[in-house]
């Protein structure tokens, strides 16, 4: 069934129909949408859901951590401030390896109070081993929170699904809603290998010596690696079913390109647009969109970016006294290969400001007529 | 009728608490009371180690150790789950210190007692973080010794009155205990037990690490702190509904329970003098608030 529905409402839908039994959750620009349909869902009985509404976005986190360790399916959504209160139960939430799905709308953090979009929030919660997917469209943000909660009870890992503030979140777009028997059927219900049992006396997360921390870690990691395959598995089956796919990278006339710019979220369908044109000027550039960030999938993005002569990276967001992340994870990927092409990294449209066609025109155009970068950071837009 | 105690032991020998811990013998107490169909929420405090590290574990109920703040919502989670999955016989509880209750976890517990979540909330108050080495906490009482309070300057502010900020969340039940009363204690959980929504528990539990006095004093100094006004027990229902349970027959002077106590040792006896009044204020007020039940 098609609908006209906000990206805020196609987590919901999505939330919904995989069927979430335990949902905690506090109110937050822009994301509060998400909840309240979800509140909705609950009051009306389309959704059978504890809905617990909790105190502080820290609670919403542990209770869904909580819920998720009795074998219940556990359900949130943040944005900015919120998720940055969550940051210590974040690493709680993957070191107890609890499948727990969460949308994030991202929003630029204050100071100054900013409700509108980029990627700072997200990416300052990277290194948690949370497995974070950006979507692009309102129906990849639906399909991809059915998605989560696959692949989280898969590696048992946390997964955490991304859309842009206003320009997705509360922007509608025709969304084709699947049908719950089909959901069902892709999304069985929740089986936790092990957990809180009343029939047996086990302590969960308690204190961890030496002697046993390390190998925790360690498969967290390992389980990071694993999930880079299961990411693929799942969005394979989901299209056998739903005759959609996503992949963890999208690329777009990648091929010949000798230009590649990398994109996340939703300026990537502006910059397809932008490419069409550039191509029809008889320049050869590509769009590599990233859909999966962490795992980071090196070999994925080798395989795509080795070929371009350079690289154009978009960063709606900044590593403070470093450069971009995304950019960052790119140098990380091509680093080692004989023959790297040079690295561009854009910054643009911090705490909301317009991203527009044009600007991305001068990246592409900034990009061809430069040998190698001008500056380890090149703003665009910013008045310094 | 008289009053047996279960000889099931739901806490087993090999816990690593320090001798004669008062927060040990509470849990001991409490599982007696709740029975094996229990399931504890641990945040940071003295009993995520006594509980035994991984993969020991000293408890023979589930116990999910979380994050210093979060006690009462990881019990609110926990209940949340295994009631939309039909398991609605199994008692949850919280258990936290001092530190975990009126500091730093006071507002998940505050919001779980808003919205009446069913759990119990069992706080075991040894007045410091003791955990961590005696450093104070807003339980601290007045004139106290702690490691950040230094005996120059020992405890300025009074203990906050965490008993009375819950019952003001008008929850179905609130009521204090201690070890020297086991019986009161263990009828105070069998009665939580019975009751939906949140339940919270304030058992006055002593350090006698923390309050520098010898192990074998800690049933003695509940005994005094309750005969002498200054640890009342009681319980209130649904907010209103107050009860003092023990009355002391001859309530003694504050100072025969400070003197036993290491911590309190620099005090004079001026100061002594202000804390009898303030417990006898206090003792008043909590009886006059007992008297006027609708």
């Amino acid at each position: 069934m098609k609908k006209v529905i906000t990206g805020n409402h196609a987590v919901s839908y999505g939330a919904q129909l995989a069927r979430s039994q335990v949902i905690a959750a506090y109110p937050i620009t822009p994301q509060t949408q998400i909840v309240e349909l979800l509140s909705e869902f609950c009051a009306s009985g389309k959704l059978n859901a504890k809905f617990i509404k909790v105190e502080s976005e820290h609670s919403a986190m542990t209770a869904c951590i909580a819920a998720s360790a009795t074998g219940a399916r556990a359900f949130t959504a943040t944005s900015s401030h919120g998720l940055a209160l969550m940051h210590e139960m974040l690493h709680w939430a993957a070191a107890a390896r609890m499948p727990v799905v969460m949308a994030n709308v991202n929003r630029a953090m204050g100071p100054g109070w900013s409700v509108w979009t980029d990627q700072n929030d997200s990416l300052s919660q990277r290194d948690l081993g949370w497995i974070q997917l950006y979507c692009e469209s309102n129906q990849e943000v639906l399909d991809t929170t059915i998605q989560a909660f696959k692949i989280a009870e898969k590696v048992l890992l946390p997964v955490m699904v991304v859309l842009d503030a206003f320009v997705l979140s509360h922007t509608s777009e025709p969304v084709d809603i699947p049908e719950q028997s089909m959901v069902d059927q892709f999304l069985p219900p929740y089986q936790l290998p092990t957990k809180l049992d009343i029939s047996q006396a086990k302590a969960y997360g308690g204190l961890t010596s030496p002697d046993h921390y390390f190998e925790i870690r360690a498969k967290i990691q390992k389980a990071n690696e694993q999930a880079i395959i299961v990411i693929k598995e799942i969005d394979n089956e989901f299209n056998q079913m739903f005759s959609r796919k996503y992949g963890i990278l999208e690329p777009y006339r990648c091929e010949d390109a000798k230009v590649i710019l990398v994109t996340s979220g939703t300026i990537s369908g502006t910059a397809r647009n932008v490419i069409d044109g550039i191509r029809e000027q008889g320049r050869k550039v590509g769009l590599l969109k990233i859909k999966l960030f962490r795992p980071t999938p090196f070999e994925d993005l080798r395989s795509v970016l080795y070929k371009a002569q350079k690289i154009a990276v978009i960063d709606r967001n900044l590593s403070f006294g470093h450069s971009g992340v995304f950019a960052q994870e790119i140098k990380s990927a091509l680093y080692g290969l004989g023959a790297a092409p040079p690295i561009f990294d854009y910054v643009i449209g911090l705490g909301g400001r317009d991203v527009t066609p044009n600007d991305i025109y001068e990246i592409i155009d900034n990009t061809f007529k430069s040998e190698s970068p001008q500056e380890p950071i090149i703003w665009r837009g910013v008045r310094l | 009728m008289r009053f047996t105690v279960s000889e099931k032991e739901l806490m087993y020998p090999g816990h690593v608490a320090c001798p004669g811990c008062g927060g040990a013998l509470a849990m001991r107490l409490a599982l007696k009371a709740l029975g094996e169909k229990t399931m504890i929420c641990l945040p940071a405090c003295c009993w995520t180690i006594i509980d035994g590290p991984f993969p020991m574990h000293s408890l023979h109920v589930p116990v999910l150790h979380t994050a210093f703040e979060t006690a009462a919502i990881a019990a609110s989670g926990v209940k949340a789950g295994l009631d939309i999955q039909g398991k609605t016989d199994i008692t949850v509880m919280a258990w936290a210190g001092d530190g975990g209750t009126l500091d730093i976890g006071i507002q998940a517990l505050s919001g779980a007692a808003e919205r009446n979540d069913d759990i119990i909330y069992t706080c075991y108050d040894n007045e410091a973080y003791m955990n961590t080495g005696i450093q104070r906490s807003s339980a601290t009482p007045k004139g106290a010794w702690t490691t950040t309070t230094p005996e120059k300057t020992p405890k300025f502010e009074p203990k906050k009155n965490i008993t009375e900020i819950m019952i003001a969340h008008r929850i179905p039940y609130v009521a204090t205990a201690t070890l020297a009363y086991p019986e009161d204690l263990i009828n105070k959980f069998k009665k939580a037990k019975e009751i939906k929504g949140t339940k919270f528990i304030h058992i006055f539990a002593p350090c006698p690490t923390g309050w520098k006095m010898a192990p074998d004093l800690m049933i003695k100094i509940c005994r005094l702190a309750v005969e002498s006004n200054i640890f009342p027990i009681y319980e209130c229902e649904n907010g209103i509904d107050y009860k003092i349970n023990i009355t002391p027959k001859n309530q003694i002077p504050v100072v025969n329970y400070l003197k036993l106590q290491g911590r309190f040792s620099h005090l004079t006896v001026k100061e002594i003098e202000q804390i009898q009044k303030s417990v006898d204020f206090e003792w008043a007020l909590l009886n006059k608030r007992s008297k006027c039940n609708p």
